[in-house]
C-alpha cells in the first residue's frame, strides 16, 4: 500500500517502461534548462546570474523561469540541465541545511552545501543531471564553486555553466579582474548572461541576478528584460461567432461560513 | 512513435480575472484508432481545484487515483482542502519519486487559492514545475496550442470571454492534430460557481 512519504526514488515502473521502449515506443523528453548560468567573486562577495528560458526539445516551454535557487539565506545556486533534477537537488540540500542550522545554531557554510550536493550527484553516477554554480558568503568569506552532474567540483574566481557557458566565458575571460566593485560586477555578470541569451539558442529572455555579500543578499529578479513582446495587438482577439456548445452544467459553490469556536452559543 | 502519442490528448488552462478555465479534448485512441469520444482527461480534486492529465491514459488514471487518495488523507488530517500551490508540490513530489521510471503523464493544474487568486501550472513527466501567469498547455497538440494561446490570450478576461477564448484556442489547435479532437470539455471556475461545458467539434 502506498502511504505518504517514504523518501528515495521508486523504480516500480522501470521494467514496464523498458519493455515499452523495446517495443519501439520512444521514451519521454524532459524539461531542460538550455541555460546560461554564471557566477563571479567581487570585492565583498559573490554575484550569480542566469537567463530565464526553459526548453523542451526545440520548443520554448517557459519564457520566464527561475534558475537561481535558494539554498540558505547566505547561499544561492544556479542550476542547468534537467529542470526537475536541479529543482529537486537544490530543494533537498536546502532542507538538510535548514535542519543542520537548527541543530548547530550557526550560519550554514558554502562547503557544507557543496559536499551535500556533490555526494548526492556522485552517488547517482551522473544520472541525476544537474550542473550547478554554487555561490555564497559565510564566516570564512566568499566562495564560488561549479558542480558537474557526475559530482566533480571546481573552486573558481569566475565560472560559467550550461549550453551558453562558452559565450559567457568569452566575456569573463576578456573583462574579469580581481577586486571588482559591486556595480562593476553586476554589469559584467549581466553582460555575460546577455552574451548567452543572444548567442546561444538554448538560452533566452531575461537576466536574473543575485548579489551575496557579508551584509545580506539582493535577489534582482528580471534585472534586465532585453526581449519584451512586441507583437501583441492592443485590442486583442475577439470572436464574432459563439462557440458551439452541446451541454452546459452550472454548479453553484457553497459559501464558506466562519464558525467561531469557544462561544457560549450552546450554553443555556 | 513516442509513448506520449499513444492515446493522444490536448490540454490547456488559462487565467482570467478572479477566475480560471481548464479545457481538454475528448478523444481516447490507440494510435490512429479511436476507442472513445467521451473520455475525461480533467479531474476534479475539490470544488476549486482541477487537474488535467495528458499522456498515456493508463498512467493518467493511476496517477489520478493516487492523487485523490493523498488529498483525502490531507483533508482528514488538516480538516481543509489543499491550496493549489500545495497540491502542485504534491504532484511534483509524486512524479519525481519515479525519476528513473516515470509515469508517462504531463499534468496541468488549475485552481483558485486564498482570496480567489487563480493559479495555473504544468509539469513534465518527472515533476519539473512550470508556473505561468497567463496560460499553460500539454499533450500531443501542445505546439499548436502554444501558437493559438499566444495569439488569442489577453490578461484579465471575465469568465464569459475566457470561455470563448479557451474554447476557440482548443478547437483551432486540435484540428491541426490527428491524435486529439472529437470536441472538448471546458471548465470555467469563478469564486461562486463552476461552469462545465461540452463543445461540439469536428468528427474526423
Amino acid at each position: 500500500m502506498d502511504g505518504p512519504p517514504k523518501g528515495g526514488f521508486s523504480f516500480d515502473l522501470c521494467r514496464r517502461n523498458e519493455m515499452l521502449v523495446k517495443k519501439g515506443l520512444k521514451g519521454p523528453s524532459f524539461l531542460k534548462t538550455g541555460t546560461t548560468i554564471v557566477g563571479l567573486v567581487f570585492k565583498d562577495g559573490v554575484i550569480l546570474g542566469a537567463d530565464t528560458r526553459a526548453t523542451e526539445g526545440p520548443i520554448v516551454a517557459d519564457k520566464n523561469c527561475e534558475k537561481i535557487h535558494y539554498i540558505a539565506p547566505n547561499i544561492y545556486c544556479c542550476g542547468a540541465g534537467t529542470a526537475a533534477d536541479t529543482e529537486a537537488v537544490t530543494d533537498m540540500v536546502s532542507s538538510q541545511l535548514t535542519l543542520h542550522r537548527y541543530h548547530t545554531r550557526r550560519e550554514s557554510r558554502v562547503v557544507t552545501a557543496l559536499t551535500l550536493l556533490k555526494s548526492h550527484l556522485f552517488s547517482y553516477q551522473g544520472y541525476v543531471s544537474a550542473a550547478l554554480v554554487l555561490g555564497g558568503v559565510d564566516v570564512t568569506g566568499p566562495h564560488l564553486h561549479t558542480i558537474y552532474p557526475h559530482g566533480s567540483t571546481d573552486t573558481l574566481p569566475f565560472a560559467t555553466m550550461g549550453s551558453g557557458s562558452l559565450a559567457a566565458m568569452a566575456v569573463f575571460e576578456s573583462k574579469y579582474r580581481e577586486g571588482l566593485t559591486e556595480e562593476e560586477g553586476v554589469k559584467l555578470v549581466a553582460e555575460a548572461i546577455r552574451s548567452g541569451i543572444f548567442n546561444d539558442l538554448g538560452s533566452g529572455s531575461n537576466v536574473d541576478i543575485c548579489v551575496l555579500t557579508k551584509s545580506g543578499k539582493k535577489y534582482l529578479r528580471n534585472y534586465e528584460m532585453p526581449n519584451p513582446r512586441t507583437y501583441v495587438s492592443e485590442k486583442g482577439y475577439s470572436f464574432t461567432k459563439k462557440t458551439e456548445v452541446l451541454m452546459t452544467k452550472i454548479t453553484p459553490l457553497r459559501e464558506k461560513v466562519e464558525v467561531i469556536e469557544g462561544g457560549d452559543a450552546m450554553e443555556e | 512513435m513516442s509513448i506520449f502519442e499513444y492515446n493522444g490528448s490536448a490540454l490547456v488552462a488559462m487565467v482570467g480575472k478572479n477566475c480560471f478555465a481548464i479545457a481538454s479534448d475528448r478523444r481516447l485512441g490507440v494510435q490512429l484508432q479511436t476507442i472513445a469520444t467521451d473520455f475525461q482527461k480533467i479531474y476534479k480534486i475539490h470544488d476549486k481545484l482541477f487537474i488535467g492529465l495528458a499522456g498515456l491514459a493508463t498512467d493518467a488514471q493511476t496517477l489520478h487515483q493516487r492523487l485523490v487518495f493523498r488529498h483525502k488523507l490531507y483533508q482528514l488530517r488538516e480538516e481543509r482542502d489543499m491550496k493549489p500551490e500545495t497540491f502542485a508540490s504534491l504532484v511534483s513530489a509524486i512524479l519525481y519519486e519515479k525519476r528513473f521510471g516515470p509515469y508517462f503523464c504531463q499534468p496541468v493544474i488549475a485552481g483558485l487559492g486564498d482570496d480567489d487568486k487563480p493559479f495555473i501550472c504544468t509539469m513534465d513527466s518527472i515533476g519539473a514545475k512550470e508556473l505561468a501567469k497567463d496560460f499553460v498547455v500539454a499533450g500531443t497538440a501542445s505546439e499548436s496550442l502554444y501558437g493559438a494561446c499566444e495569439a488569442m490570450f489577453k490578461p484579465d478576461m471575465e469568465h464569459e470571454e475566457l470561455f470563448e477564448t479557451i474554447s476557440q484556442a482548443l478547437l483551432a489547435s486540435v484540428d491541426r492534430d490527428c491524435l486529439s479532437g472529437w470536441g472538448g470539455h471546458v471548465y470555467v471556475v469563478t469564486p461562486t460557481e463552476v461552469i462545465e461545458r461540452t463543445l461540439k467539434g469536428r468528427m474526423d
